[in-house]
Formats: structure tokens, sequence, C-alpha cells
């Protein structure tokens, strides 16, 4: 390892360490930013690992993210909590090789349309469940998880899918999925598994997305179809990583922090007007950053060190 | 030593950067440190999403007008001295994750005094924990729980105004088997219910019930929320010519099967809708069609303090809207418990208005309130529209109820 090298992972522990210790010298109110700021980070972050490398904008995030709350809302009261979050990430790796097989032969806005459609699909399922099988639509979520806990099964989650997205670039998993999106006619006519490389990856992806909803449902203590299966998450997942940039493993978390900030200040502030501010925002974004803030970046970077050539051709 | 020096002031420097942001973020880092000129309440309301109708209807309209009228008189009375009230509030979007949020902020930010609850079941729950760790009263007065009494327990600072779906379905039954012991009904019974949380419940409990009385349960269905063509369900029902339909159903959809039965002309000797019916929208849409209809809540409607309520309610919302019968007046009532028990503790200490609230005695335009394990001992259940008003006739023992007309007059052409 190269002294930066060494510096950089020094520096990435020491941050780690007072994140940790954030619960103890934080009050109320920034632990519950400092939760939603890792929500959204985890969240659009596990978005970026598959839709990133293969370019398939996936508006399913609120389906997975529900199964995770729902899993806890049914299993949270009777079985121990490392049980419950093991289920609910056997439950998201299930749910996502089947909705992946079967569908991640659509591409572009069909592939868009059908994750839409899978949150109201699971949605509606769930509540069929409930009204004919329990009889029970709302269910209550007491179980002896605090805050403070929710805050650093978080942290450790955010750790975690840093971890494996950093992993994946490095793998043949992660330099077939860029062949894919460069183009998956190369990348088949090259011999990879076309499928087998995406479902593994949206797999991956969505178990951390059902995990946070796991995490995410003691805080609520109640939960019903409808607060599980909010589809602003999903919007809100997505506008993040293009703020962000999602080609890269750090992109979507550098739109996910300010636009949390962003929204927390717009709702404390102009409480009567937010909804109407960030839809401006969700607009100028998709106007004016199309390549997000880490693409703008890289082009800014790469005008300043090289001579200006012709320009590239992009997709 | 040099260790400790840096982890110190990185602390200290994220500290600073987290403080500058909320300092952006909620603009409260100026207070004064005077003695109490203002009593700070602070509230989180749907004011956009799904839950913004009802906020709309029942909820704003009663904390508005609290704060206008405590203002008015000059403030709340702490000691011998009157303290105006200040407001601060929030959006909370319809959703739980930002009600959460919002209460932190008015807790540990804003500093207020007390707190005013989100409308809804679900976000009542949401909150509950917050307000629980905080110390605050909550004063639930627009969530229908079966675990009530539980919540109660589990948080002694909460307070669950609105009862049960079982007392409400038990309460219904028990109207019914008067009426067909008075020879006024039969024993068939049609039941549609809106496949959520309200309906699920009411018909949950009102099945055994229904059966436990032997009445005929004829007709049984769900429908999913936001259904637009009820014309199958009403028209399935009037088939089977039952003395009783009742729908536990959502406003949408009570004023659209009402519409159904009304455009196919049927007339049962009950007809009982659910959420809604209790609404001035619903007056407004069917007028004298109204006469006879039953639904969920109801008022003492001959009661001066209602009368009185009414009016003022109407002079001070926007367009002279009314209140609901049946939350808007509970809301209120929380509302005059709330400053009576901060006026009785005579300044702003939580844990002593909350003991107030639980043992104390309050009048309100409800009726006198004594709370037993911080829930009401008396709640209206079945109400009817008679003569343009909405008057509560279940419990039959609460003051104030009136004799139901039965069986209800048939449609009018409109």
């Amino acid at each position: 390892m190269s002294p930066t090298q060494i510096a950089a992972l020094a520096a990435g522990g020491a941050g780690l360490v007072v994140l940790a210790l954030l619960p103890f010298y934080a009050d109320a109110y920034y632990l519950s930013l400092a939760i939603s700021l890792l929500q959204f980070t985890v969240l659009a972050t596990a978005w970026g690992l598959f839709s990133g490398p293969t370019r398939y904008v996936s508006l399913a995030t609120t389906a997975f993210f529900g199964v995770g709350a729902y899993t806890v809302a049914v299993l949270g009261e009777v079985l121990a909590w490392p049980l419950v979050l093991l289920i609910a990430t056997a439950i998201g790796a299930l749910m996502a090789m089947i909705v992946g097989i079967s569908t991640l032969r659509l591409s572009g806005l069909h592939f868009v349309i059908f994750t839409f459609g899978l949150a109201e699909l699971v949605r509606q399922l769930v509540i069929w469940y409930e009204v004919n099988k329990t009889r029970v639509l709302g269910r209550y979520v007491f179980v002896d998880i605090t805050q403070n806990d929710i805050y650093w099964q978080l942290l450790a989650l955010a750790v975690a899918v840093f971890a494996i997205g950093w992993l994946i670039a490095r793998s043949r998993l992660g330099f077939a999925l860029r062949i894919i999106g460069e183009d998956e006619t190369v990348a088949k006519h090259c011999g990879i598994n076309v499928t087998l490389a995406k479902v593994t990856l949206f797999a991956i992806s969505a178990v951390f997305i059902t995990l946070v909803g796991a995490i995410m449902a003691p805080r609520w203590t109640y939960i019903e179809p409808s607060i599980a299966f909010n589809p602003t998450i999903s919007f809100q997942v997505v506008i993040m990583a293009l703020l962000g940039g999602a080609h890269r493993l750090w992109g979507p978390a550098v739109g996910a922090i300010p636009l949390t900030l962003l929204f927390e200040f717009l709702s404390a502030r102009f409480p009567s007007t937010s909804t109407l501010i960030i839809g401006i925002v969700f607009l100028l974004i998709v106007y004016a950053l199309p390549q997000g803030v880490t693409g703008l970046w890289e082009r800014v970077s790469r005008r300043k060190s090289e001579p200006p050539v012709a320009p590239q051709v992009q997709t | 030593m040099l260790w400790e020096e840096n982890m110190v002031s990185s602390v200290t420097r994220l500290a600073a950067g987290l403080a500058a942001i909320a300092g952006v973020a909620s603009f409260s880092a100026v207070e004064p440190a005077l003695a109490q000129s203002s009593v700070k309440i602070g509230y989180a309301l749907s004011r956009t999403g799904p839950n913004a109708g009802g906020a709309a209807v029942t909820t704003l309209p009663n904390y508005e007008m609290w704060v206008k009228e405590v203002n008015a008189a000059g403030g709340l009375k702490l000691g011998d001295k009157r303290v105006p009230i200040e407001v601060v509030q929030y959006d909370d979007r319809s959703s739980a994750e930002e009600a959460a949020k919002a209460l932190d902020r008015l807790i540990t930010q804003d500093k207020v005094d007390f707190i005013l609850p989100p409308w809804g079941t679900g976000l009542n729950l949401a909150v509950g924990p917050i307000l629980n760790k905080a110390g605050y009263p909550h004063l639930a007065s627009t969530a229908v729980s079966d675990r009530a009494p539980e919540l109660a327990k589990r948080w002694p600072n909460s307070f669950w105004l609105l009862g049960t779906g079982a007392g409400a379905a038990n309460t219904l039954v028990e109207l019914l088997v008067k009426l067909r012991t008075e020879g006024k009904i039969g024993d068939t019974v049609a039941m549609v219910s809106v496949a959520d949380g309200f309906g699920i419940d009411l018909s949950a409990a009102a099945r055994p019930a229904l059966a436990k009385a032997n009445f005929k349960l004829a007709y049984d269905k769900t429908y999913p929320v936001g259904t637009q063509d009820l014309s199958p369900l009403v028209n399935e029902a009037k088939a089977l010519n039952p003395d009783v339909f009742i729908a536990f159903s959502y406003p949408p959809d009570t004023l659209g099967l009402t519409e159904q039965a009304r455009i196919a002309g049927f007339n049962p000797k009950i007809f009982y809708t659910g959420v809604g019916t209790a609404f001035p929208l619903y007056k407004g849409k069917f007028g004298a069609n109204t006469e006879g209809v039953m639904g969920i809540g109801g008022w003492n409607g001959d009661s001066p303090a209602i009368k009185d309520y009414l009016a003022r309610h109407k002079a001070s919302s926007a367009n002279g809207a009314e209140p609901d019968r049946w939350a808007s007046s509970v809301t209120y009532a929380s509302l005059q418990m709330l400053q009576q028990a901060i006026e009785r503790v005579g300044k702003i200490d939580r844990a002593a208005v909350i003991k107030d609230l639980q043992t104390g005695t309050f009048d309100t335009i409800i009726g006198k309130i004594k709370l037993e394990n911080n829930l009401p001992t008396k709640y209206w259940w079945v109400g009817q529209w008679q003569g343009g008003e909405f008057y509560g006739v279940g419990p039959a023992t609460n003051e104030g109820a009136r004799t139901p007309i039965v069986p209800k007059p048939a449609w009018k052409a409109q």
C-alpha cells in the first residue's frame, strides 16, 4: 500500500469512529437527521450498485424497502432481531431473483414502468393477504430497538454497501457489468452470461434496500401498506443517485447527503411549499446535471489536465 | 495526547458542521433567555399527501380556532398572568418518517412547550414513542385503534380519545338488537367494507357480534381503496333485500355508495355508512336525502355547548366551513383539556400536566370528561342525520342520545 492509501484508510477509520460515537453527543434531532442521511445514503448507493453499471433505471426501491418493513412487522415480535434481519435478507434476495429473471430482459422504458408497477403489485398482494387471510391491516411493531440501535445498524449497513460495491467493481462481475452497460450485445458475444450477472447484482442491491426497510420499521411503531410502500422513496432515491452520478460508487452518496439536508431545510423553513420546491429541484437536476455532480467534476478536471480534444461520443 | 487533541478537534469540527447546517435549517439559534413570554406550541400536520383532506377538515381548523381564541383572551393563564401562544408548525407530508422527524425537530430544535398530535391513526402511532420518550402529553383525538388500552399502558403520557374499532362495531350491533326487539327491523344484514385499516378492523369486530346476536349476514364483501364503480356492490346487496345495510367505508366511497343507493332506489330500513357520513360535505351533497342516514360518529346536537361550538367554528374557519360531527368536537375538547390542565398546573411542567390529564375532570364542549386509564368512558359511535343535523343515537345511554328514525325515509329525486 502506498502512504496516501494508508492515510486515506486511517482517515476513513477515524471518520467512522466519530460517526459511530455520534449518538453519545448528538441530541434526538441530529440523531434523527443522521438516521435520514444514512438511510438515503445506503438506499441511493445500493440503487447505484445495480443501476449505475447496467443503466437500468429501477423504481422498485419502495417494493423492497416495504417488504423489509413488513418482514419486521410480521416477525419482529416473534423472533430474535438478527434472525428477523436474516429472513428479510432471504426474502429480499429471493424476490429480486424472481423479478430479475422475469424482467431483466426488458430494457429502457419498459423496465422502468415494470419496476414502478412492481411496488404497486407487492402492495396490493400484501393488502389482499391481510384483508382475506389475517383480517388485520396495520400492524404494530413493538420491539426493543432504540433510535441509537437503528443508527448503528444503518452505519454498519453503509460500511457494508461501500465495501461490497468496492469489491464488486474489482471483480469479474463488475467488469462484466461495465461491458453490459456499454453494449449488451457485445457482452453476450464475449461469452458473458448476461442474465446471471444482472440478476446477481440486482439481488445484491435489493438485499441492501430490503435491510434498510427492516431496520427503519421499528421507528414508526405502526406499519400499513401505504406507509411501507410509499412511492416517494423510489423517486427520491433515483433523483439522489442522479444528482451524485450513478456511475461511481460514491456518486449516489454525494447526491443523497445534500438532498436529504435540502429536503430537511425546506420542510423546516417552507413547510407549506416544500413539496413544490422539491419538484422544481428534481427538474433542475435532470435538465442541468444529466451526468450528476461526479460527472461534472470529472469533466472539469479532465478539461484542466488535458489539452482539448475532439468531443467524445457520449451515450 | 496528540491523538486526543485530534480526536477532540474532529469531534468539535463535526459538531460545528452539524450545528451550522442546523442553524440554517431551523434558524433557531437566537433564542431570548427571558422569562416565559410565550407558550410555544408545535404541531406537524399533513398539509400534502393522502391525509391532507382529513387533517384539513378535522384537525387544522380546530387547532387554529383554539389558538386564536386563547390568544384573544390574552393567552394561557400561568399562575396570575396570561401568556400568549406562539405556534410552530410543519407539514409531515402524510409520511410517518417525516412526522417523526418533524417532532424531533419541534422538541430539540424549536424547544416547544407542548405538542399537538398529527391527524390519523398511523401518524399518531408513529409519533407515540417520541412524545413518550420526551415526556410530552399526547392527546390523540383522531386515532381509532383496537390496541388503545394497551397503548395507553405502554405510553402513560398518551390519551386515546376516539376509542377502538371494536367499540364502534359493537355499539352499532347493540343498537340493531334494540331496534329488532322493538320490531322495527328484521334479521337480514348486508355489509360491505373497504379493504383498509378502518374497514378491516370494524368488519372483523362486527362479524362475530352480528353472529352472536343471531343476525343473518346475507352479504359480506370487501372492496379495494379507491374503487370507483360501486354500483355492483349496491345492486347485489339490493337484490337480497336486506333490512340493514352497513358500509364500513372511507369518505369517497361513503359518497359513492350513498349516490348509487339513491340511483338504484335501494331503501333498506337502516342505511349506515362509515367515515365521511358525519362530514359537512355529506350534507352539502345530499341535502334532504341525508334524512335517516346513519353513520359513524355523532354528537349531542341539542347541547348549547355544541351549538355554540358550531357557530364559533363557522365564524372562525375559512369560507365558514362547518366541523365534522365526529372527531372535530373531540379534537376541540382535547384542546380544552390541555388548556385546563396547563392552567391548573400554572406553569410549564409537562409531567404535572400529564398527571392532571390522567386524574382531573374537564369541562368541555362534549360534556364533563374524566379519563379512566387514559381513555374516555363515553363515546359517540352511531349518529343519524335528522333534519339537517347529525345527532348521536348510540350508545342510547349517552346524554342527549336521540331516538333513531327507523325505517329510513325513501330516497327522493334530487
